[in-house]
């Protein structure tokens, strides 16, 4: 088994205490699934929508991303899977895909093969 | 949790304190989504809540003036922290609510809007399901709401809880606003459900919030209490299981739940203190008649029948009046009920009530008239508000076609 990150972009936010907590019951329900068939490494955590980016040599501080960009990276969840395949048929069970916006990019952690 | 927060950031800045409640919420369970509910999720919302007000506060002391009464212990750093804690404590947050409730009792409000703000921002239900609850669109529901809250938000404070004269003055509207809100939950008009058990509790949680505070007890809030208990005792059976509406001659009374029956027989006995009659009382008295039944043939109805009577004193509607015909007709039989119903002054307020065609239905079928008893109940139907009603009236007609005379 590989081990594999999805990184949540796009994500439906807001809405009534109903719509929220539907949104939280399907969530937790695709995690509960991913760890009963023994895919979840690590469930990962939500990201607050603001932050810092330092650039370059000089190790700049400004201001970013920003909570209206659409490269905001929402969340992560740590998962293994048996081939990028795999992991790409597991991310498509996620609530995530309600949204017209969601973006679910999924990445091989890299390993040493000794 | 809105209304605590209205507390601290004033009442002009209702608006802001439903935004920081809106992202407590949106935080929490995009917290939770990941790693799982927590065990007391509500204590996790109200120190969400609190740490985003403690953000707001920080951040906008410089901009934004928040309640005048807690001033300067705002602003101060040393302060702040301790002076949330407070706030935030259990019986502060029970005072809040209460403050809340009165306050959206504003005098300049109509009822209806009363009701619906309460909902809204006590009971925490959406614009949706307000509108729901009173049978308005979306858009209707948004409107009033809106204006609403703008007069509560132009109020210059909260309700002060305090100053005795004033709590006085207003706790009847708290009260009846309370009884509607229940009502609706109880003799619901909404297009899906005959009854709504959730608008009940809300009710009676917000009616025991009032018994809490040492101006709210009285013998009529002791009486509301009992109506609801006793009335609420009932809806087990009210709605079965399959969802199908059942008249209180039908009921399983097994069903009936007890303890509630026992609460409400309780606070009957509290409001028995001083000399004040009210509507409520009087009510109660009638739902604590049928309580003691145990079967309906062994229902008191000579004093229900004198209850209606003095019910009809305090409120001569034309739904009492139905209801005491009905009462009559049960005493003395359906022809002196078909007699009382016919000799109604405001019947015609009645045109749209589908519980008034279904009364002469029974009435009429009870003589042997079932033709008219089935025209009747057909009109029932066509008023009916939900498909509860609807079966419960198909299951009338269908009575009245049975057996019928080839």
């Amino acid at each position: 088994m590989s081990e594999f990150l999805f990184l949540y972009r796009g994500a439906d936010r807001g809405g009534s205490p109903e719509q929220l907590q539907q949104r939280m019951q399907k969530w937790t329900a695709w995690m509960k699934d991913l760890t009963a068939k023994g895919h979840m490494k690590d469930q990962g955590h939500p990201l607050e929508r603001t932050g810092k980016r330092v650039k370059g040599k000089q190790k700049t501080v400004i201001d970013g991303p920003f909570a209206e960009s659409k490269d905001l990276v929402g969340g992560y969840t740590l998962i293994e899977a048996r081939d990028l395949e795999q992991a790409v048929e597991l991310s498509k069970g996620c609530p995530i895909f309600e949204a017209e916006t969601a973006v679910l990019e999924v990445r091989p952690i890299m390993i040493m093969n000794i | 949790m809105v209304a605590t927060l209205t507390r601290i950031f004033g009442v002009h800045n209702l608006a802001l304190a439903e935004d920081v409640v809106q992202d407590a919420f949106c935080r929490a369970l995009e917290v939770w989504s990941f790693r799982g509910m927590p065990e007391n999720p509500s204590a996790w919302l109200m120190a969400t809540a609190k740490n985003r007000a403690l953000d707001v506060l920080r951040r906008e002391r410089t901009a934004r003036v928040f309640a005048p009464e807690l001033g300067r212990l705002l602003e101060s750093e040393w302060t702040l922290a301790p002076v949330m804690e407070d706030l935030f404590a259990a019986n502060a947050i029970k005072d809040d609510q209460l403050r809340m409730m009165f306050s959206c009792c504003h005098p300049r409000l109509p009822e209806e809007a009363q009701v619906a703000l309460i909902l809204h921002i006590l009971c925490g239900f959406s614009i949706d399901e307000v509108a729901g609850a009173f049978v308005n669109t979306h858009a209707a529901m948004q409107k009033r709401i809106t204006r609403a809250k703008k007069i509560l938000a132009g109020s210059k404070r909260l309700f002060d809880v305090t100053l005795a004269a004033e709590f006085s003055a207003r706790l009847p509207v708290v009260l009846r606003t309370l009884y509607l809100l229940f009502n609706e939950g109880y003799h619901g008009a909404s297009p899906e459900a005959a009854v709504r058990a959730e608008l009940c509790r809300e009710a009676m949680r917000l009616v025991s919030i009032l018994l809490d505070h040492p101006l709210g007890k009285t013998p009529a809030t002791h009486a509301l209490l009992a109506l609801m208990c006793l009335n609420a005792a009932r809806l087990p059976a009210r709605i079965d299981s399959s969802g199908d509406l059942h008249a209180l001659f039908d009921q399983d009374r097994s069903q009936w739940d007890r303890q509630l029956v026992g609460e409400g027989s309780r606070f009957l006995e509290l409001s028995a203190a001083g000399s004040e009659l009210t509507e409520y009382h009087v009510e109660a008295g009638i739902a604590a008649a049928h309580a003691q039944a145990a079967r309906a043939e062994e229902t008191d109805w000579k004093l229900i029948v004198s209850l209606y009577d003095t019910l009809m004193t305090l409120n001569p509607s034309p739904i009492v009046a139905l209801n005491r015909a009905i009462a009559i007709a049960q005493d003395e039989g359906p022809e002196r009920g078909l007699e009382e119903v016919q000799s109604m002054g405001d019947r015609d307020r009645l045109v749209a009530y589908p519980f008034y065609f279904a009364a002469l239905g029974e009435l009429e079928l009870r003589c042997g008239n079932r033709e008219t008893a089935r025209r009747h109940f057909s009109a029932a139907s066509a008023v009916a508000r939900n498909p509860m009603e609807r079966r419960f009236l198909s299951g009338r007609i269908a009575v009245c076609e049975r057996d019928a005379t080839p």
